[in-house]
């Protein structure tokens, strides 16, 4: 791959786009939060919430709703994260949630907090008395997603609707909701995932130590290699070994693979995504690939 | 790096989804077995042409009709410019889609099989184009290979499309590229079938069109969204107005008028994110201070004190009706001009055009879901906008349902 332009790649009339949004939703409504995961697209969007309001602070808090099985890397962060925004931080816990008897913890070698969360988050929306949450997800994502909204309206129970969106037509938003709806906004929607790596190795943003490569016990299942925790329930096959990873995007340790690779910088992981959207998001991988893929395990510490 | 929006619509099978899908390969924006996958599943429902729809239509509703009922969004980049393209169903039921899809954009491919020539969603693109006055159309005229890539196809259908456009109206530029998707053909690199054709291929037409150059021509607008007032010790008496440059420039040290007070003050200070810029552009969003303290909240604009400006109560408009529930004369709505809601009035309806035909309604008296007509409209108080023809970002507006809540039309102001 030919060297990286450093400048000018990000296109900067989305970042004026998300700052719009962020200002709209500060202004139609009155309690607005903003959902963190502690993953690069909730960081990306603290970001534009500073920038958006600077010279002032931000006029809302943040939200997480922590499911306990985060990397330690992530709530280590979120924390510095609050400090330096000057955010207000709130967390809701999941374990809160199964002690109280409303949601089950999940059994089997595929056990994960992923679903139980919603309902941590529902209760927290009610309890806070939020008429706006905002998301970091992206159209580019999944297909369910890519129709969706930027000012996306929930009714009662926090359910969407696809046949009643509203259409969004210039970038006049419609925020007006009735006692009781939630309305979810995503001023990302039209980043892809390299926009998102680009803005951040523009802005010189801090990330999750864990995006970077590292070495780590991992353990390999389903040809995914998943970090061995505590909280991953593992068969007696699944011995844990030490390989040199990043994560490219962070959920919860039960439910994020690694990939084996050794990029230490964001020029290193942004080269790697764009060679990953030739060959690896693929179910099928051609041979010359796959040989080379083999070949990348080998130096990374495989077997 | 820029951003090229682009509006496409049409229904599956004028090859639509296979031109797309030829951008998003020829630019390495999709994976080769991700394409592949496509194609073959394509092949299983018996069609033959790749239903890149299968990469967008999420919607249940969609999957359980196999059609596109929403606008979908697909992204693609080269090293010059990120595009997003607003894909919408091409069908007279979706025409509301089409023009939430398309007011996105600054560019329209109408799309044409070479062995049909101007059909009726020809005529509907073109004149949803024309009404949104879209600058650029591009008229790709596809399936080039299904017409012997003969020469008298391609300029028989470019004087129909040409002549239509005036008929329309169309004030914008017409760009028209003989294609055939399926094999490449003038897409990404020119095709050696086609040595008559002296223009570009698509894609490098894209690449090399200019873009935002009307907006930033136009007189500045900025759409006050929110004052920024830090109260913190060390911006004690800081003030900003957050907002939006709609269109124009705006620099330090510039006179600005604030509507609707017509106070005028001097700009001392534009932020853009954490820094101090000199000047802002059409687009930004900015957050300007000024040297006085004048009284500004939400929904005002500043303008150069210069700049003429009008003011409207009373006044004319094309409108896209989007409800299930039809609109009549007498009807009152929340309008959202900008970030600028006020209570309005249909005074009356001037006229409604059958989306079908693009002829007039003789004597109709309401819009119905997906009818564009022209209204009379009175509003609480007056706005501070241009017509949409003059500019566009400070000449359209929504019309929002006070008792659902749901933006029912949007407007353009004539």
């Amino acid at each position: 791959m030919s060297a990286l332009d450093l400048t000018n790649t990000f296109p900067r009339e989305l970042e004026h786009e998300a700052i719009y949004i962020m200002r709209e939703v500060a202004a139609q409504f009155e309690r607005p939060v903003l959902l963190f995961s502690g993953g690069k697209d909730s960081i990306t969007l603290v970001r534009l919430a500073i920038k958006a309001f600077y010279p002032a602070k931000v006029p809302f808090p943040m939200l997480h709703i922590d499911t306990g099985h985060n990397f330690p890397e992530t709530i280590a962060f979120r924390d510095w994260l609050a400090k330096e925004s000057g955010m207000q931080l709130i967390v809701r816990y999941v374990q809160d949630s199964i002690d109280q008897g409303k949601v089950k913890e999940e059994t089997g070698k595929y056990a994960s907090r992923n679903m139980l969360q919603t309902v941590t988050l529902l209760d927290a929306i009610e309890e806070g008395k939020y008429d706006v949450c905002i998301g970091g997800a992206r159209r580019d994502e999944e297909k369910a997603r890519a129709k969706e909204r930027i000012f996306s309206v929930r009714d009662d129970f926090g359910q969407w609707d696809a046949k009643k969106q509203r259409p969004e037509l210039f970038d006049m938003l419609n925020g007006k909701i009735n006692v009781g709806e939630n309305v979810r906004v995503f001023p990302i929607s039209n980043w892809t995932e390299l926009d998102v790596w680009n803005y951040i190795r523009e802005e010189k943003m801090e990330i999750p130590s864990i995006y970077y490569s590292h070495k780590r016990q991992i353990i390999e299942r389903d040809g995914m290699y998943w970090p061995a925790s505590p909280f991953l329930n593992t068969t007696e096959d699944e011995v844990p070994f030490e390989a040199t990873v990043r994560f490219r995007t962070v959920g919860d340790m039960t439910c994020t693979a690694a990939v084996l690779s050794e990029a230490v910088t964001l020029d290193k992981i942004i080269e790697e995504i764009k060679e990953a959207t030739i060959s690896e998001r693929g179910a099928r991988i051609d041979d010359k690939r796959s040989e080379a893929a083999m070949e990348k395990r080998k130096q990374v510490g495989y077997f | 790096m820029d951003v090229l929006r682009l509006a496409t619509a049409g229904s599956v099978d004028d090859g639509k989804s296979t031109l797309i899908g030829r951008l998003l390969y020829d630019t390495k924006s999709i994976t080769k077995d991700k394409l592949e996958a496509v194609e073959a599943s394509s092949q299983r429902k018996g069609l033959d042409f790749v239903d890149l729809s299968l990469l967008t239509d999420g919607l249940i509703a969609e999957r359980e009709q196999g059609i596109t009922i929403d606008v979908a969004h697909i992204y693609f980049s080269t090293d010059k410019r990120k595009y997003i393209i607003a894909d919408t169903p091409g069908h007279v039921e979706y025409t509301r889609n089409m023009i939430t899809g398309a007011s996105h954009a600054e560019a329209s491919i109408v799309l044409v099989d070479a062995r049909n020539g101007v059909s009726e969603q020809t005529r509907r693109h073109l004149f949803i184009s024309s009404l949104l006055e879209i600058d650029t159309v591009i008229v790709a005229v596809n399936k080039m290979d299904l017409a012997n890539y003969e020469q008298a196809t391609f300029e028989g259908i470019k004087a129909n499309v040409a002549g239509l456009a005036q008929k329309i109206g169309f004030k914008g530029s017409l760009t028209f590229i003989p294609l055939a998707a399926k094999y490449g053909d003038n897409v990404v690199t020119l095709s050696d079938k086609m040595p008559w054709y002296t223009g570009q291929p698509l894609l490098q037409y894209l690449e090399t069109m200019p873009v935002h150059q009307r907006d930033e021509s136009l007189p500045a607008r900025f759409h006050v969204q929110f004052v920024i007032r830090p109260h913190s010790d060390e911006h004690h008496d800081f003030r900003g107005y957050a907002g939006k440059l709609v269109s124009g420039s705006l620099k330090v040290g510039q006179r600005v008028a604030v509507l609707p007070s017509l106070k005028e003050s001097t700009i001392k200070a534009i932020y853009s994110g954490l820094n101090k810029v000199e000047q802002g552009h059409a687009g930004d969003s900015l957050n300007i201070e000024l040297e006085d303290d004048v009284d500004i909240s939400r929904g005002n604009t500043l303008v150069p004190v210069d700049a003429p400006y009008q003011q409207l109560q009373q006044f004319a408009a094309k409108l896209t009706w989007m409800d299930e529930q039809p609109l009549t004369a007498g009807k009152t709505f929340l309008l959202q001009h900008g970030v600028n809601r006020i209570k309005a009035k249909i005074n009356s309806v001037a006229h409604v055009i059958d989306m079908s035909t693009i002829e007039e309604k003789a004597d109709a008296q309401a819009f119905r879901l997906n009818d564009i007509g022209e209204v009379s409209i009175k509003t609480a108080k007056p706005i501070f906008a241009d017509r949409y023809a003059d500019n566009p970002k400070n000449g359209a507006f929504i019309l929002i349902d006070e008792f659902s809540n749901t933006t029912v039309a949007v407007g353009f102001i004539l």
